[in-house]
């Protein structure tokens, strides 16, 4: 079913089953969408990355602006001037969002990739230093995955007195058991290859050994896992923020934004919650579609199908 | 291939259950012991070693926090205006000077004979307040846990089975958007849409703001109409994706083609011969959901102005209320274990072969 790609026949018989689908033909491979080849996912992870840097160097321009009180223009509705309104203090609320929404990035950024340099290092620790190590790794791991992230971000929050790097460490150390789960076995895999065993025999020493035939093998599925951790870390970071326990009111994050939008749900300004939260989706969607593409650039097999 | 003809069925088979055990590494575990008494007494030591960890870890990130619990309790201003004895006062029944190590073996030995301490934000034993506050929850959790998956299973075997139609990309993509979304923020549009806009639904709360504690059933499951169904929109997109997945897997499986050759029709193809091999993983991701719905559930709850355990998790958290924070902590991580527990008895139920090894005892 899957990997038909030789010659015309096959896309005359992709094209064909494309039209009418009542044909039964073997091996046809499926149509997909114009973004469906290889060179077309690279460019829509292209596309993703340059929409996010615009996204946060657009935050931090507009920054000075999302900060600017207007009294005479308190809780407007979305209209040509103020696309997503203005707040209780007469703040831009397109320009809050973008803001927030660069916060929310960079926090999310920082704490991910904390979180997957823990993986990585816990994952190679618990392949390559024999089973007692294993164990205590697996066990840190179900203590992790036993309490749900939300209370032990809260938990982490509270011990580090709230505030931003209690958000970031709590992320940071929350995230990391599915990824290294992944490393962990990709690590075996890799040392039980025979050109391991072959170097090793001729002398190779256990760094160049890790470096120079491991991590490569090891370094897609990592980049991969760590864009996956992401939309996770974003999200909690939205979330928790929102709790009340993560970034201070004052500093420009969506989950602020979205708090204090709630006082106003009854009064009717609903351009406070939609607006934001949408912008948050969607970013949050970009990151999603941008890791999965990348994890169908690196599995060769999943392009094909 | 060319065996698969014969063995098919048993291939299939063979690899949703590979799967169900690839899933949680400690089922593995468990399937290594032949010996029921002895893996029901290891389950139970998991279960202890566990609790004890998320307490001393729990008890540890509480008490090296920086927050002041009396300031954090009494307010800026009440703080400032009183009086250094009252302080002093404060202080001792918040424990402040006690170093960690000796708090730590006194809640530990009182935590064994039941007694978790005093919940200082609700001014009662940490049990009670659990227990409460759970009680109030577990209707929630429960309702939303079901919805999430029964609707996310049959969306992802449909649209696994019409692969490629237009019913498939909708799913997709409305999977891939709820994936994105935060639970919190829905809650906050289905509060704005239903509640304030059209009316349909209570601003929050479980029973009525004022009514005294004899209120109606219907009441109360109609405060908890929105809640549950917004909780059960975060759990869909995993089932329903991942099923989906394994759909197409089976549906794409030599057995399936060979039905398929008997005459049989693509639905019936799909329930006689998928749905087996497809609730096995989907059961797995399920039960590992617990977790995720608790998380999402205190998120909802503090939208919903809903008592229950989440919302109790966040008081405890800005009010500076460590013993309640570290019986929430426990109990969440009860019920994750719990479910985990509960997943492996049921593999045992739907798929025979892993009877005698998983279940006896279990």
């Amino acid at each position: 079913m899957q990997a038909a790609t030789d010659g015309a026949a096959c896309r005359a018989a992709a094209s064909l089953g494309a039209q009418d689908a009542a044909v039964e033909v073997l091996h046809e491979p499926r149509y997909l969408g114009i973004l469906s080849g290889r060179r077309a996912l690279a460019a829509s992870v292209a596309v993703t990355v340059l929409v996010l840097i615009a996204v946060v160097a657009g935050g931090i321009l507009v920054e000075p602006v999302a900060q600017t009180t207007d009294f005479a223009a308190r809780n407007l509705a979305p209209s040509p001037v103020h696309i997503f309104g203005t707040d209780w203090m007469g703040r831009d609320m397109l320009a809050r969002t973008l803001a927030g929404l660069a916060t929310s990035v960079v926090v999310g950024l920082g704490a991910a990739a904390a979180s997957s340099v823990i993986a990585l290092v816990l994952a190679a620790a618990a392949a390559l230093g024999g089973t007692r190590v294993d164990a205590a790794v697996a066990w840190i791991i179900d203590l992790v995955m036993g309490i749900p992230h939300i209370v032990l971000l809260i938990l982490v929050s509270y011990a580090l007195g709230r505030g931003t790097l209690g958000v970031m460490v709590g992320i940071a150390l929350t995230h990391w058991p599915s990824l290294a789960r992944v490393l962990r076995a990709e690590i075996l895999q890799v040392r039980a290859q025979p050109y391991i065993a072959c170097s090793r025999a001729l002398g190779v020493r256990s760094v160049r050994l890790a470096v120079t035939h491991m991590l490569p093998h090891v370094l897609p599925q990592y980049l991969v896992g760590l864009v996956l951790l992401f939309p996770h870390a974003i999200l909690h970071e939205a979330s928790i923020t929102f709790l009340g326990f993560g970034l201070s009111p004052e500093q420009p994050a969506i989950g602020v934004i979205l708090s204090e939008a709630m006082g106003y749900l009854t009064a009717g300004a609903w351009w406070l919650a939609v607006f934001p939260g949408v912008a948050l989706v969607v970013v949050v969607l970009l990151f999603d579609r941008a890791a999965a593409a990348l994890r169908r650039l690196i599995t060769p097999q999943e392009v094909q199908l | 291939m060319a065996d698969g003809w014969i063995e098919d069925r048993g291939v299939a088979n063979g690899e949703a259950a590979g799967d169900a055990i690839a899933g949680s590494p400690h089922v593995c575990r468990a399937a290594q012991r032949s010996r029921a008494l002895p893996r029901l007494l290891g389950k139970l030591l998991r279960f202890a070693t566990l609790m004890f960890a998320v307490s001393f870890v729990t008890f540890l990130l509480v008490s090296s926090s920086p927050i002041d619990p009396v300031q954090a309790n009494v307010g800026q201003t009440a703080y400032a205006t009183m009086t250094p004895e009252r302080r002093v006062q404060l202080a001792e029944r918040w424990d402040v000077g006690t170093p960690v190590w000796e708090r730590y073996t006194a809640w530990l030995g009182d935590a064994l004979q039941g007694d978790l301490g005093e919940s200082l934000r609700f001014n009662a034993p940490v049990v009670e307040v659990v227990g409460e506050r759970f009680g109030n929850s577990v209707a929630l959790l429960a309702v939303s846990w079901l919805l999430s998956g029964v609707i996310g299973f049959a969306l992802g075997v449909a649209a696994g089975v019409t692969r490629g139609s237009l019913f498939d990309r909708v799913v997709r993509g409305w999977c891939y958007v709820l994936a994105a979304t935060p639970a919190f923020w829905l809650a906050l549009v289905a509060l704005m849409v239903f509640a304030v806009y059209l009316g349909w639904f209570p601003l929050g709360f479980s029973i009525p703001i004022g009514a005294s504690a004899e209120v109606s059933l219907a009441t109360r499951l109609h405060h908890m109409v929105l809640p549950a169904l917004v909780l059960s929109m975060t759990g869909i997109a995993n089932v329903a994706l991942h099923t989906r997945e394994k759909t197409c897997d089976v549906m794409a499986s030599p057995y399936v083609r060979l039905a398929r050759a008997r005459g049989e029709g693509t639905w019936a193809v799909a329930v006689r011969h998928g749905l087996r091999n497809l609730v096995l993983p989907a059961l797995t991701l399920q039960f590992a959901q617990v977790s995720e719905i608790f998380g999402g559930s205190v998120l909802v709850e503090q939208v919903f102005s809903y008592p229950g355990l989440g919302q109790a998790a966040v008081t405890a958290g800005l009010g500076g209320d460590a013993p309640l924070l570290v019986g929430i902590a426990l109990a969440s991580a009860a019920l994750v274990f719990a479910g985990n527990a509960l997943a492996n008895v049921l593999y045992g139920v739907v798929d025979p072969r892993m009877r005698g090894e998983l279940t006896h005892g279990a």
